[in-house]
């Protein structure tokens, strides 16, 4: 018998999910705008009280945990020696610590590149490059115009260990605030990510979110425990694999839709067929990316931006709208709300577009290859087409008034044979936004946190009546 | 260690080769770098940056390497490695051609070492070995 209380602290709201485990079930939600500019405590006073007005009584908790995403969340660069692979591998793993990978940059540093590690307030640096016993010259002089440069965010290096004896002397002459992990690709194509991911999780929960002025809630709850996107990684894995004797959903795709970003999350493995010959980066059962142009308010130029003019013409013309004016608006007031159907038919406009091309981004792909000895099939990145669901959240999915269109957008709708787009996937709802909380009551109590998952996404189909 | 990537290039699936070659060469104490089969020029070169290598080993068996490898020693200038050595080795061109004309086409594309069709593995380690040293 107990009660815990998940705190969300997002960008824009501090969510509250209450949870009583003898009924085994959520008690109660709430959410108020986060106010970590003057004092994370005021919103999470006005949503606590929110939040007790809806039980009908206060609640007094045994363990409230947190995870945030607040005040920009974890920016990290990611550093590495080639694009397609140590680059690619430390993208990976900042993804699956929960970061927005604000910067990304290959072979040696420049000076305007580190310039750029200060000037976007970036929080953390992975340093990585160099299969093991591989290439060491690149990682050095990285780490060596990171110490001439002053750099003196926490760097996180995660490359050839050949190399990390000197790395440990440059990160001293330079007096770095330097950590040292295991490579984040040891042999060519094959991902390590929980060292390192372990080492940032450590860094963001000493360092980071005191640093944000997270850090002052904990004088009042149990501890922030988590960054959000970790958080909703980590439901994700529970959902998908199930826990014990409860049986999981299987293979899942989520799409998170919001005012910056688009995430998406695949909980399968690469492939399971035995006739395709995978290329590439291996890669993990949990897949998160973020895609930083795509987004309602913030990022909805880059929706646009992504469109031939021809493609925006088409637009206009089909849906009777000037959609370039309509984003910039978007952008200028991050704040709006659809005020009218109109404005909610261009917010599920954008949706579909921000599904449709962030999962074009996610997917893998793959490609037949005519050889002398019959067709083979070459692949790379993720197979999703046998994915059991698509789960939406964020807030253009929860209030739209047909998800399901947005939803769609997932699947292979303009028929690219190439792309391994879920072929017939059912589609559910975080109608509660409860992913993140169940991520974090997932540490505490695993089993609940997966009953209270199935319980609550909603199929569209049963909702809607379709 | 020295590293060596191996792999076989273009639209060719011949594994059973490419197992004996790598099987061979870390017998022998190199540390062998597979990046199997249908692989492109860039998997080669991106390996081999990764990875230090100092001897790329390139086989084709199915009668288009001349295609698949034209260019390949250009890229790695590019790349930052024009240093590194290229071999090539199997059914690297269409037909029965004269060897002697195959392999100067290969040595024109910045091949270090072209092996004509047959050739056992063995015959490549000891050039190898004096390449790279034991």
């Amino acid at each position: 018998m107990a009660r815990y209380l998940l705190i969300d602290f997002g960008s824009t709201f501090t969510k509250l999910t209450a949870v009583d485990t003898e009924k085994g079930d959520i008690i109660g939600t709430s959410a108020k705008a986060t106010t970590v500019a003057s004092d994370i405590r005021e919103g999470y006073h006005q949503a606590l009280a929110a939040l007790f007005a809806e039980i009908g009584h206060e609640v007094t908790f045994d363990k409230i945990i947190a995870c945030s995403s607040a005040a920009g969340g974890l920016k990290m660069a990611a550093v590495g020696l080639v694009d397609e692979l140590t680059v690619e591998a430390a993208k990976r793993v900042c993804l699956g610590a929960g970061a927005k990978v604000d910067l990304v940059f290959s072979h040696h540093l420049t000076n305007h590149e580190v310039q750029e590690i200060v000037n976007q307030k970036i929080d953390i640096v992975l340093l990585a490059g160099g299969s093991d016993g591989g290439n060491t010259e690149c990682v050095l002089y990285n780490a060596n115009k990171l110490g001439e440069m002053k750099i003196s965010v926490p760097i996180v290096f995660a490359g050839n260990k050949t190399a990390e004896d000197d790395i440990k002397l440059i990160f001293q002459k330079y007096g770095m605030d330097g950590y040292i992990c295991e490579n984040v690709m040891p042999r060519i194509n094959v991902l390590n990510v929980g060292s390192a991911k372990e080492k940032i999780r450590e860094i963001f929960l000493k360092k980071i979110i005191a640093a944000k002025g997270i850090k002052k809630i904990e004088e009042e709850i149990d501890r922030v425990v988590l960054p959000t996107p970790e958080a909703v990684l980590q439901a994700s894995e529970l959902l998908s694999r199930g826990y014990m004797h409860e049986p999981g959903l299987g293979d899942i795709v989520i799409v998170d839709i919001g005012g910056a970003t688009t995430d998406m999350y695949s909980m399968c493995l690469a492939t399971n067929r035995s006739d395709v010959i995978l290329h590439g980066l291996e890669e993990p059962f949990a897949k998160r990316t973020v895609e930083g142009d795509l987004g309602m308010r913030y990022s909805a130029p880059g929706i646009v931006k992504n469109l031939s003019k021809e493609e925006i013409r088409l637009i206009d013309e089909e849906k009777g709208i000037d959609i370039e004016t309509e984003v910039a608006y978007r952008f200028h007031n991050v704040w709006s709300l659809p005020e009218n159907e109109h404005d909610e038919h261009i917010d599920e406009l954008l949706a579909e577009m921000c599904a449709y091309r962030a999962m074009h981004r996610h997917v893998g792909k793959i490609e037949e290859v005519f050889t002398p000895m019959g067709t083979v099939y070459n692949q790379t990145g993720k197979d999703l087409t046998e994915v059991e669901y698509v789960i939406g959240t964020g807030g253009v999915i929860i209030n739209a008034r047909d998800p399901f269109i947005i939803l769609n957008k997932t699947k292979n709708v303009f028929s690219n044979t190439n792309e391994l787009r879920p072929k017939h996937p059912g589609f559910l709802i975080d109608r509660k936004y409860i992913l993140a909380a169940m991520g974090l009551l997932s540490q505490i109590d695993p089993l609940l946190a997966l009953k209270i998952m199935k319980k609550h996404l909603k199929p569209i189909n049963e909702e809607e009546g379709r | 260690m020295k590293t060596i990537v191996i792999g076989v290039i273009g639209a060719d699936v011949h594994a059973v080769g490419n197992k004996i070659i790598e099987y061979t060469l870390t017998n022998h104490g190199y540390n062998v770098i597979n990046i199997g089969v249908l692989s492109s020029q860039e998997d080669f070169i991106n390996a081999a940056i990764e990875a230090d290598a100092k001897l790329i080993l390139v086989s084709s068996l199915y009668g288009q390497g001349e295609i698949d490898c034209r260019g390949m020693r250009d890229k790695c200038i590019e790349a930052g490695i024009g240093d590194i050595l290229l071999y090539v080795g199997g059914n690297i061109v269409v037909g029965k051609q004269d060897f002697r004309e195959v392999k100067k086409r290969f040595l024109d594309m910045g091949f270090n070492r072209i092996y004509p069709p047959g050739t056992p593995i063995d015959k490549a380690l000891c050039d190898i070995k004096k390449d790279l040293g034991e």
